[in-house]
């Protein structure tokens, strides 16, 4: 099952990853040598078999809807690349 | 009669805390004769990417004073601990082992380390992991290779290799990793220590930087299950800020630890005992068997038929949920962002292709790619399908045994760079640990030998959820008959 270079760089536009030619390449090898792999999963009787996402049995988790403190402004910014006042600074959007 | 420095790194959690109780030492001098090993070894070892010498000490310092005072003081009070760097700890730097996040400070502590402050833990430091904790040898890690300490030619395993390395070096007595997959298991087996995976929803994944959310748990490494006991009972429990965190009540694994149980049944899944195991490992796990059988164990041969697709089917789970998990990395809010960019999504392209290494854009890259319309039902919701088929094997197991042993990893450790140039023989060491993570049930590697080269084996032991009590006492009944749990690496 190979995976052809232009489904790669389709890939690695949806997944946001701007990677070198020689990445590409690299990817598209080793995700068809893995995904080669993978396809041995196609041999199991899956027929009538609900998918299993999650392995706890708990549905609904929820919480009283009561206002809390939550992270004060300077330490939710601290981190930011760009910080502008109480505002992270990205590129426009819009044109 | 005072304790020598050596002799100190060489003591147990539980040790250490009779240490201080009879006055043989304080918890400065223990915090110090830690952060000594770390200088002297870690050059060589690589366990850390970060030490807080100052904090530890400031910390240890303040546990004393308040011992003097006669105040309560926490269950690891003055017990010296690393932590795997992915796991917040507010204000101290939290890398992930990737680029993408190294300057990021963490705001707030995870769940656990709150739990390690209230335990007066002395936190030494964060350990290297494999990129996001993707990997089994931390060559993964966008910072260095952590070392084996039983031979540093060889790699301590991953993804929490700085982790396990740390203790089995005598750096820490104790530490924490997490494992998606075996990544405190196997690393656990490599090093010759015990490595702990709680159930799935056993101990609150709040601020642990999340990989595979349906699979990630936080667990122990430590010399012996003794302290594996002690440390699971700190960390687990109930958090509200982690809804997939169980509200089941938290028994106290060190009470009956030392009581065996009889009558007790082992299951022998005859899949683990395949082609690819090593032969001196199956040779070490056999006669840990002939061990239990000797303490009373009925040892019955049961199968799991699915675990063949265990691998096929967390590389399209994990992945999936990794590639969501994953995107928050932009840019945007925190870490790495790209200097030349000439509008939002190439920062973001950018940033992203810059910050990450080549495994996670792999996998990144696999998860979309198994999640993308015309291939998801295919891949991911195939996987999800055998995942279930791979849960109801186990739910038929244990309806017939207490837990089920093998071998923890089909090899030794091996050499630094031996496997990083193929991606898929990497993937196949996980071979024994993985299928736990799908079920969500949980799993622990105790030592149980050496090969002929003085590399360290481990019995791997998994349960029914939540049976982490019978489990820890199954492999404390082991570990009292053997000496490998008081073996100490020796760094020269």
């Amino acid at each position: 099952m190979a995976i052809t270079l232009d489904e790669i760089k389709w890939i690695a536009h949806l997944s946001r990853l701007e990677l070198k030619p020689e990445e590409l390449i690299a990817a598209s090898t080793q995700l068809s040598s893995i995904l080669n792999y993978i396809n041995q999963l196609q041999e199991v009787n899956t027929d009538n078999v609900e998918p299993l996402a999650h392995a706890l049995d708990v549905s609904n988790v929820f919480r009283e809807d009561v206002l809390k403190e939550s992270i004060n402004v300077n330490e939710a910014l601290s981190n930011a690349p760009d910080r502008q006042g109480n505002f992270y600074g990205v590129p426009a959007i819009l044109e | 009669m005072s304790t020598s420095n050596s002799k100190l790194t060489e003591k147990t959690a539980a040790e250490l805390i009779q240490i201080q109780a009879k006055g043989e030492a304080n918890a400065e001098t223990i915090t110090k004769a830690f952060l000594e090993a770390i200088k002297a070894k870690d050059p060589k070892v690589k366990s850390f990417l970060l030490v807080n010498e100052e904090a530890a000490l400031a910390t240890a310092r303040s546990i004393d004073s308040r011992r003097s005072k006669g105040e309560k003081l926490g269950t690891l009070a003055g017990v010296p601990i690393a932590v795997k760097d992915n796991i917040c700890t507010k204000g101290i730097t939290t890398t992930c082992g990737s680029k993408i996040l190294e300057h990021f400070v963490p705001p707030y502590d995870a769940h656990v380390t709150e739990k390690l402050y209230q335990a007066d833990a002395v936190i030494l430091g964060k350990t290297n992991l494999d990129e996001f904790a993707m990997g089994s040898s931390t060559e993964n890690s966008a910072y260095q290779t952590t070392r084996n300490p039983w031979n540093l030619e060889c790699i301590p395993g991953g993804s929490s290799g700085g982790s396990a390395a740390a203790v089995a070096a005598c750096e820490a007595p104790i530490s924490l990793g997490s494992d998606t997959g075996g990544s405190i298991r196997q690393p656990a087996s490599l090093c010759g220590i015990v490595g702990l995976k709680p159930t799935y929803g056993r101990v609150s994944r709040y601020g642990l930087v999340a990989y595979a959310s349906s699979l990630d748990q936080i667990g122990t490494f430590s010399h012996d299950v003794t302290d594996t006991a002690l440390l699971l009972n700190v960390i687990a429990g109930k958090d509200d800020r982690d809804s997939t965190c169980t509200a089941n009540e938290v028994p106290d694994y060190t009470a009956n630890l030392e009581v065996p149980l009889k009558p007790f049944t082992i299951g022998v899944a005859r899949e683990y005992f395949a082609g690819g195991l090593d032969a001196e490992v199956e040779k070490s796990v056999r006669e840990a068997l002939d061990v239990l059988k000797s303490r009373g164990a009925t040892i019955k041969e049961i199968s799991l038929p699915h675990s063949t697709y265990a691998i096929a089917t967390y590389y399209l789970v994990a992945t999936a949920e990794a590639s969501s998990n994953l995107a928050r990395y932009d840019g945007v809010h925190y870490g790495h962002r790209s200097k030349d960019h000439s509008n939002l999504i190439d920062m973001y392209s950018k940033s992203r292709g810059e910050g990450f290494g080549a495994e996670v854009k792999r996998r990144i890259l696999l998860g979309n790619y198994s999640l993308s319309s015309g291939y998801i039902d295919a891949y991911y919701l195939k996987a999800l399908k055998v995942r279930r088929l791979i849960r109801d094997d186990f739910d038929k197991a244990f309806a017939d045994c207490d837990v089920i042993a093998g071998p923890t990893a089909p090899t030794c450790a091996f050499k630094a760079g031996e496997k990083s140039s193929d991606p898929l023989s990497m993937y196949l060491s996980d071979i024994y640990t993985i299928s736990c993570n799908l079920a969500g049930i949980p799993g622990i590697s105790i030592p149980c030998g050496f090969n002929s080269k003085n590399l360290p084996i481990g019995l791997q032991l998994l349960g029914a959820p939540f049976s982490e009590e019978k489990l820890l006492r199954i492999a404390r009944t082991y570990e009292k008959e053997t000496p490998w749990h008081l073996k100490r690496a020796q760094i020269s």
